[in-house]
């Protein structure tokens, strides 16, 4: 002892056990069964879709760094997320050279030139997904119905379409209960879409499995429970109000909670803490923006779905949430700024 | 209350009713040590005592080299009012008189001792301090020539935070007992077995301060000591015992008061500006002992505890015991790699073993190589808010560490009240991208307070 040489460091000498790459795994453990159920329901395209995605992600993350001769990031698991994300909201169909330029886009464009992990203005998974949106709009609304027979004995030619040509649609086309609502006043079956036996991207069908996902990381702390509850509570309100005025033209809001991609969007995409405001009444504020914009481009919009536009408005105001909205700093009449 | 969802909480995370806003639940470790009584720790043969063991001014050296000096004497005198003395932790000589190492790595004047191994030990008696007959002024004069320090660890003279400015009014007697530091359970046992100090040093508080009533403020996870102080009141004294919930850092004074009375100490100000002043439970036991006797402190009440301690356990040990002496006594493993002086969110990492004991240290905590958690890796701040949850003064500390990256000090003051941060730790505890933010305002802290003091001697100058 008398020759011990001693460890210094500054207070607090102690850490809590969490640490943003756990956090980060955690997320892609709790998007896991969405992917395995996306996979059992749309077979084999689903699953191309998908690793697709996540691939291009990482490796679009991987190159970028070293071009700019950094240490890799691929370790904290966000791009992992980010292609995920991205494959879960494609359609089963949708062609992989395709899948593969979104997931480039994603962190590239939708991360990596703010900086990387912590600076996206974005979710990255959804900037990826608007301009596949923008540059493919016949492929990103060509659906595929779930649970088809030859699901997992045959890769449709969509998927496989060469690089840059018009993609030849072969599928027996499967409309969304959105889609089915928007244009021909079909509401679906609510229990159909609390368990996925529904036509829809990838990953989104399935409520349950996503709410339970959601829940884990909750539980674990791993998500701010507030985001969710706060769309989801929104959405409820809103559309309750306009279903009593008149059932006939407006939908339940049983069927906006569980159809398109609300459940994903809410629990998973809007819930990305960088992009995201930091205060707990920021983020009551931002789910209920998220949650009046998807009512309001739904049922009043040109298009079926609105989850998307209405997350990547929702992030880019987030700063501005921040900016208002401050909490009180002790023993001051100050608020502290957030912006 | 706490199975409820309460509106207000759900959009602003307010403080619920019996604690402050926010805060963190770091593991405790207290169960190791909170059974065990206070023991005498053993006399080393050679005491170090150095002259800066409190905020303020250093204490001026009245002894000389081979002068034989008794328990309890006088060895250095206070250098004015944010001062105070040093009294002898042991009936010795005098070896040296020569510079000391101290924790912040600062060498101070100090002085060597020897014990002598067949003094008695016996504990000289001075002036008392009577209590019925002594004036305000009297008693915080003899809180001074005790040399007594806050014991929770600040070490800040006693008498100076006593002190009722003129104009001022004080309501509460607040004595802390809430030792919210992992590991730490010296406030614990010194209120289990030093109640008739206890009691006995806030009747001299009340009557310095001129507080009509005094709350002890105990978290739950000390019941025993709340249970046992509340039924030893004395009949004549007005004392509560509140306990409130477990809370890091409740035990700093401003949350204290939060927590207790549910006001909050001005930006800038003391508690004394909300009718409060706050001592600390084993200062008041000190001074409920000393005072009758004129006598000036000599020992202090210590957990020496963490995994790399064999010997755990609540010592009553004498000031300037060399640090090393300490450890070869608990039996310390070979294998120690970080030593605190104080618990792990706010003390201080020693940098060597030659320190000694100061009127300050309230525990000692060993880890070995095993125990010791570093992140590995910092990543970036991922805006999860954790901090801002965690942080009892309610500040943004992820907006702070991204301004002190990128230096913007005057910023960080102006805008996000950077100087009421205290560094509690709390934020760099639950961090998940293991920022060192307690670190980085530290140092912003300084930055910006010499940048202040600069400007002042500029407008000075002109």
């Amino acid at each position: 002892m008398s020759s011990k040489t001693l460890n210094i460091s500054t207070s607090p000498h102690i850490i809590a056990n969490v640490s943003t790459d756990t956090i980060m795994l955690n997320v892609v453990y709790a998007l896991l069964p969405v992917a395995g159920f996306a996979v059992y329901s749309f077979g084999i395209n689903a699953l191309l879709v998908i690793l697709t995605t996540t691939i291009s992600a990482v490796g679009t993350e991987h190159y970028l760094c070293k071009l700019s001769k950094k240490e890799s990031t691929v370790g904290d698991w966000s791009a992992v997320i980010s292609g995920l994300l991205l494959g879960l909201t494609l359609p089963p169909t949708f062609p992989l050279w395709m899948a593969f330029f979104g997931g480039v886009i994603a962190i590239a464009l939708g991360k990596f030139i703010f900086g990387g992990l912590g600076y996206n203005v974005f979710n990255p998974a959804l900037v990826g997904r608007a301009v596949l949106q923008a540059a493919f709009p016949v492929a990103m609304t060509t659906w595929y119905p779930a649970m088809a027979l030859d699901r997992f004995s045959s890769i449709s030619t969509s998927v496989l379409s060469t690089p840059f040509m018009q993609p030849t649609v072969d599928v027996v086309s499967g409309a969304t209960p959105l889609s089915a609502f928007k244009f021909d006043n079909i509401i679906a079956d609510s229990s159909d879409m609390a368990l996925g036996l529904i036509s829809g991207s990838t990953g989104e069908t399935c409520a349950v499995l996503i709410l339970l996902g959601g829940i884990y990381l909750i539980i674990r702390k791993m998500m701010n429970w507030r985001i969710p509850v706060a769309i989801l509570g929104t959405v409820i309100v809103l559309s309750g109000i306009l279903y009593l005025v008149d059932p006939q033209i407006y939908p339940s809001p049983v069927f906006m909670l569980f159809s398109g991609g609300l459940m994903l969007g809410a629990i998973f995409m809007a819930t990305d803490m960088v992009a995201s405001p930091i205060t707990p009444l920021g983020v009551v504020v931002y789910g209920a923006i998220i949650g009046i914009l998807v009512v309001v481009i739904r049922i009043w919009g040109g298009l079926p779905e609105g989850v998307m536009y209405a997350i990547l408005l929702a992030n880019a105001i987030s700063p501005h949430i921040d900016n208002m909205i401050r909490l009180r700093v002790y023993g001051t009449s100050k608020q502290t700024k957030h912006d | 209350m706490r199975s409820s969802i309460n509106f207000s909480q759900f959009f602003s995370g307010n403080a619920r009713r019996g604690t402050f806003k926010h805060g963190v639940h770091p593991p405790e470790n207290k169960d190791e040590t909170n059974g065990l009584p206070i023991r005498q720790f053993p006399f080393s043969p050679l005491i170090i005592l150095p002259t800066v063991q409190n905020i303020g001014s250093p204490s001026e050296i009245v002894v000389r080299e081979g002068q034989e000096v008794n328990r309890g004497q006088l060895l250095a005198k206070a250098t004015g009012y944010m001062s105070v003395p040093l009294h002898s932790p042991e009936s010795g000589i005098i070896r040296k008189i020569k510079n000391v190492p101290t924790i912040s790595g600062k060498m101070v004047p100090g002085i060597y001792l020897e014990a002598l191994p067949s003094s008695t030990q016996e504990v000289m008696d001075g002036t008392p301090v009577e209590l019925e007959s002594a004036t305000r002024e009297e008693i915080l004069q003899g809180i001074q020539d005790a040399g007594i320090v806050g014991l929770g660890g600040a070490a800040f003279p006693t008498h100076v935070k006593l002190k009722v400015p003129d104009g001022k009014v004080c309501e509460y007697l607040m004595i802390n007992g809430i030792e919210c530091e992992p590991y730490l359970t010296t406030d614990h046992r010194v209120m289990l077995e030093q109640a008739d100090d206890i009691f006995m040093g806030i009747r001299y508080l009340l009557k310095s301060t001129g507080a009509p009533k005094a709350i002890i403020g105990i978290e739950a996870n000390k019941l025993d000591a709340a249970e046992h102080l509340r039924s030893n009141i004395p009949e004549d004294l007005p004392v509560t015992v509140e306990v409130v919930p477990v809370k890091y850092p409740q035990g700093s004074e401003k949350m204290l008061i939060t927590s207790v009375l549910g006001r909050e100490v001005p930006s800038g100000g003391l508690p004394i500006d909300v009718g409060v002043v706050v001592a600390n439970v084993a200062t008041t036991a000190e001074i409920g002992r000393l005072l009758p006797h004129g006598r000036g402190i000599q020992e202090r009440v210590i957990t020496i505890t963490g995994p790399g301690v064999k010997k755990k356990g609540n010592y009553l040990v004498p000031i300037g015991t060399p640090l090393r002496y300490v450890l070869e006594q608990v039996e310390a493993a070979e294998n120690i790699s970080e030593v605190y002086m104080g618990g792990p969110m706010m003390g201080v990492a020693v940098s060597n073993l030659d320190i000694s004991i100061v009127k300050g240290t309230s525990g000692i905590v060993v880890f070995t190589s095993e125990d010791v958690k570093r992140p590995t890796k910092i990543y970036p701040c991922i805006k999860c808010g954790a901090c801002v949850d965690a942080c009892p003064m309610t500040l943004n500390p992820s907006k702070l560490g991204i301004l002190a990256k990128f230096e913007s000090y005057d910023l960080m003051a102006d805008e996000y009240n950077l100087l009421d941060c205290f560094e509690c730790g709390s934020c760099s505890y639950v961090c998940p991208s293991h920022i060192p933010l307690v670190q980085y305002f530290r140092l912003s802290k300084s930055i910006v307070r010499k940048r202040i003091v600069a400007r002042k001697e500029l407008e000075y100058v002109q």
